[in-house]
């Protein structure tokens, strides 16, 4: 199931150095490449998550309304055993967000999900930066208070307005600043004090260039039409809504606006501005020429998005094409990477998701999970796996059980306490990238 | 702007009770003028109750099922449902929710779950539930016929409710007061087994605690001691009660409640996930001769034999959740269902929620994703759940006198892309509509802006 340019019976792709070479009814395997024999099976692109959390040791920094400074990046976990639980439900990239505690949160990042891969191979290469805004209850604490703190500004949805208002009116001026003495300085002025750096406002003056991504946490219709007119205001683009629940009431102004939106599939009632929430959102946006992606929020509802997007076609009569791009092609477009991923095309990267079934059916389980080429998941390895891990884990804890038994005698260095067994995951990384081979698959 | 909309809403809800339910034209006076009987022909018939009929016919007469089968009469005067191309079920059962009892979880008004204090078996589910939640309807939509409403639940995953939370009851998703709803007023009685807790966590500074285990231990002894107590009292307020002598003593409410579970009629509902906690509950429930319906259940594998040489149901938590240590298959929740089947445990599936019950079919095609026989799946959301509850003979299959609760389908009903056609309550022809199709049709009328 390409996404780009429909499905493909009996098809086989090939892989070469982490990109696809072909695609098509019937390629055959170069000599040397390693086949995936995966007939019966269903191979879409990798799944696509435009809202995550996962491999983030830190979520909110939920001290000032306006955190513009911090990142994502500084706070990568790439040893979060999520991230392989999500790659075992398909997915190969992810928007990791942070959470919704200030109006203007921080910077986020779209990873690959490279399990076993330090953090500094997590990122995915050259794709935009991003900045989580939030709209509504959670950034006005409607729903809890941290103890021992007065209640913070903004505490209205009026306040979350302003709140980014007064945060673009001075990076507008702080750009003004640097705008100013950088031109000074090309005039050739000499012995010129530049402006002193501002972490907090250099986000926003990217976002006022157009270099970095607003990704925006909302719920009601009002927010998203103020947020729409804030970035009229100031003369930025919201890249996309998240969660957006009730989008499908303003989906010709999001459309538009050329704004895209990222939604549950059937989250609703769990807080007041969930409950005009509806399972029909998807498809209502869509139907309004809305950009439309599911997203899971959470690293479980993760592991089965291809299960969400199925239920765009119940909910609203969306097509199997276009509720497959819910999870694909969808959320690369909406991060700026449909470039690189979210098709079965060739010169994309080999990011690929293999199933036993049709992916949009609840019966249908993850095989294998492909990214640049390499299986990073294999459903077949991991049960393999399992008893030795099992074993591990055991002999691990007898010697812990020992050692904690005679803790009086003479401490030797090699009891103090033992490492923790290791997931079963880890069994399953790819070794060393396998250079120009590569793997071509009969797929 | 909004907050005067959610106020118009807020009082749409307060001055119309029942009207939600039922709000699509046909079905207004519908007590009146609905046909007493209905024939579903032409169908393929999953009994449920034996093999599957093909182009079957299935009679419903004054709310309940008063034939089935390949040869039945249609009889004189009943609505014919012309079913050619489609299939039809017992509705599923969902066996644990807390449908009536909360609308907005983050909205303490609307929330009437679990009460304060640890021993409160005297309160009902059926007092707080209300008919007229939004939840009902859209439940409903995906094809299920009733639920067990139960308060005071925990499960062992955050938040510390009581340990005798209440009595549980079993409700059909229609009904314009809460008596015609119930189908059982009082099914379980909800037991949060106490935990060695040796990790809690502290709201105050929002981080975990580690507790030695000596000292978790001596508070789990206490709550055991306290447990036994409340069991003992009851046992002999029984006796009393038996012996006539009941007005020697004063009456004691929470020990009347108390009673019918120490003599083995009401079942316990306990709610506990880790296998220490499960076999620390089997032993006690033992002990005190109580009849045991686990729930919950999520290293119920590793206690399998156990749960079957003592006959122990489980309900389990949604198998869509993340396992409970890091070092388990990322499977964990998915495989045991099969695991379960194949040691013979008898269990069923459920929400344990509301906005999110209506993935109860997702929940179990899942389990049968990860191993489980098909015929299992459907029965662990649909049979099983009734006859765990004591309430097998009454409903969960399409067999002749029991209640007509019956979904008519275009397909699976599993499956995420199935589409409910036809919905029975207590053999009323229900309406499916509800609050999310109402503001989709609403929506996709809006014309055209800009």
């Amino acid at each position: 199931m390409t996404v780009s340019h429909g499905t493909i019976e009996h098809g086989s792709v090939l892989i070469k150095d982490g990109k696809i070479a072909e695609v098509g009814p019937s390629i055959k395997a170069p000599a040397g490449a390693l086949v995936i024999d995966a007939s019966g099976q269903f191979v879409i692109p990798g799944i696509i998550d435009c809202h995550s959390h996962i491999a983030a040791e830190a979520i909110n920094e939920g001290s000032v309304s306006v955190s513009s400074m911090v990142s994502m990046e500084e706070v990568l976990n790439p040893d979060d055993i999520d991230i392989y639980r999500d790659l075992a439900g398909g997915v190969t990239s992810a928007n990791i967000l942070h959470g919704s505690a200030n109006s203007i949160g921080g910077q986020t990042l779209v990873i690959k999900l490279r399990w076993g891969q330090p953090a500094s191979k997590l990122p995915f290469e050259g794709a935009m930066p991003g900045i989580k805004f939030a709209l509504g209850e959670n950034p006005k604490r409607s729903n809890f208070s941290v103890p021992g703190q007065p209640r913070r500004y903004p505490a209205t949805r009026m306040g979350v307005e302003e709140t980014i208002r007064h945060a673009f009116s001075e990076a507008r001026d702080y750009k003004k600043t640097w705008d100013d003495y950088n031109k000074r300085v090309s005039a050739g002025e000499k012995n010129l004090i530049p402006p002193r750096r501002d972490l907090k406002l250099e986000p926003l003056v990217e976002v006022l260039e157009g270099k970095r991504y607003v990704h925006s946490h909302c719920y009601r219709e009002d927010e998203i039409l103020m947020l729409l007119g804030v970035a009229k205001e100031f003369g930025f683009k919201v890249r996309t809504f998240q969660h957006v629940l009730e989008g499908y009431k303003v989906g010709d102004e999001i459309a538009t606006a050329g704004v895209g939106g990222s939604t549950f599939s059937d989250w609703w009632a769990y807080k007041v501005e969930a409950y005009d929430a509806i399972p029909y959102n998807a498809a209502l946006m869509t139907r309004r020429g809305v950009v439309v992606s599911i997203n899971s929020d959470d690293a479980e509802e993760a592991t089965h998005l291809n299960q969400e997007a199925a239920k765009s076609m119940k909910y609203g009569g969306l097509s199997h094409d276009e509720a497959l791009k819910m999870v694909t092609w969808n959320p690369a477009m909406q991060l700026g990477i449909d470039k690189r991923v979210g098709s079965i095309d060739v010169g994309k990267d080999a990011d690929l998701t293999i199933y036993n079934h049709d992916p949009l059916s609840a019966y249908a389980v993850v095989q294998k999970t492909l990214i640049d080429g390499h299986v990073y998941f294999d459903r077949e390895k991991d049960i393999a796996n399992r008893a030795e891990m099992e074993k591990e884990k055991k002999a691990l804890t007898e010697k812990l059980k020992k050692a904690e038994k005679k803790p009086e005698e003479k401490k030797l260095p090699d009891q103090k306490p033992e490492e923790k067994p290791k997931p079963p995951a880890s069994v399953t990384t790819p070794t060393a990238p396998q250079a120009a081979a590569s793997q071509g698959g009969a797929l | 702007m909004s907050s005067a909309r959610n106020l118009r809403s807020l009082l749409y809800i307060l001055c119309f009770p029942g009207f939600t339910c039922f709000l699509s034209a046909p079905l207004t006076n519908a007590q009146a003028q609905q046909p007493s009987a209905y024939a579903i022909t032409h169908a393929k018939i999953f009994t449920l109750a034996g093999s599957p009929i093909e182009d079957g016919t299935l009679v419903i007469r004054d709310g309940k099922i008063a034939a089935v089968g390949s040869s039945v009469d249609v009889p004189a005067g009943a609505q014919v449902i012309d079913a050619k191309g489609l299939q039809v079920y017992p509705g599923l059962f969902d066996a644990i929710t807390q449908m009536g009892l909360s609308e907005i979880g983050a909205v303490s008004a609307t929330v009437d779950t679990a009460e304060t204090g640890s021993y409160n078996p005297d309160v009902v589910a059926a007092t707080a539930i209300s008919p007229s939640s939004e939840h009902i309807p859209v439940t409903r939509a995906s094809g299920i016929t009733e639920v067990l409403a139960v308060p005071g639940a925990g499960g062992g995953r955050g938040g510390e409710p009581g340990i005798l939370g209440g009595q549980a009851s079993a409700i059909h998703l229609a009904g314009w007061a809460i008596d015609e709803m119930l189908i059982k007023k009082s099914v379980a009685m909800v037991l949060n087994f106490p935990e060695i807790q040796t990790q809690t966590f502290d709201f105050a500074t929002f981080s975990r605690r580690e507790k030695p285990y000596t000292e978790a231990k001596q508070e789990y002894d206490r709550q055991i001691n306290e447990l036994t107590d409340w069991m003992d009292r009851a046992r002999h307020y029984a006796q009393a009660m038996e012996k006539g002598s009941v007005s020697k003593y004063d009456r004691d409410l929470k020990l009347e409640a108390l009673a019918p579970v120490t003599r083995g009629e009401l079942p316990v509902l306990v709610f506990a996930n880790r296998a220490r906690d499960i076999r620390n509950a089997v032993e006690f429930c033992d002990k005190q001769k109580l009849k045991m319906i686990l729930a919950g259940g999520e290293e119920a594998y590793k206690v399998k034999d156990l749960l079957r040489s003592k006959d122990i149901p489980v309900i389990l938590r949604p198998m869509l959740s993340l396992p409970l240590d890091e070092d388990d298959p990322y499977d964990r929740l998915l495989t045991q269902p099969a695991e379960l089947a194949a040691a013979g445990v008898k269990f069923a599936i459920a929400s344990f929620d509301n906005s999110f019950a209506r993935r109860l079919g997702q929940q179990a095609a899942n389990a049968v994703a990860y191993g489980l026989p098909y015929d299992q799946g459907l029965r662990a959301v649909t049979v099983n759940p009734a006859q765990i509850l004591g309430l097998g003979s009454q409903i969960g299959t399409l067999e002749q006198g029991k209640l007509a609760n019956v979904i008519v389908t275009n397909g699976d009903p599993l499956e995420l892309t199935t589409d409910v056609k036809y919905l029975f309550i207590r053999g009323q022809l229900t309406s499916l509509e509800n609050k999310h199709q109402r503001l989709y049709e609403k929506y996709l009328n809006r014309p055209k802006t800009q």
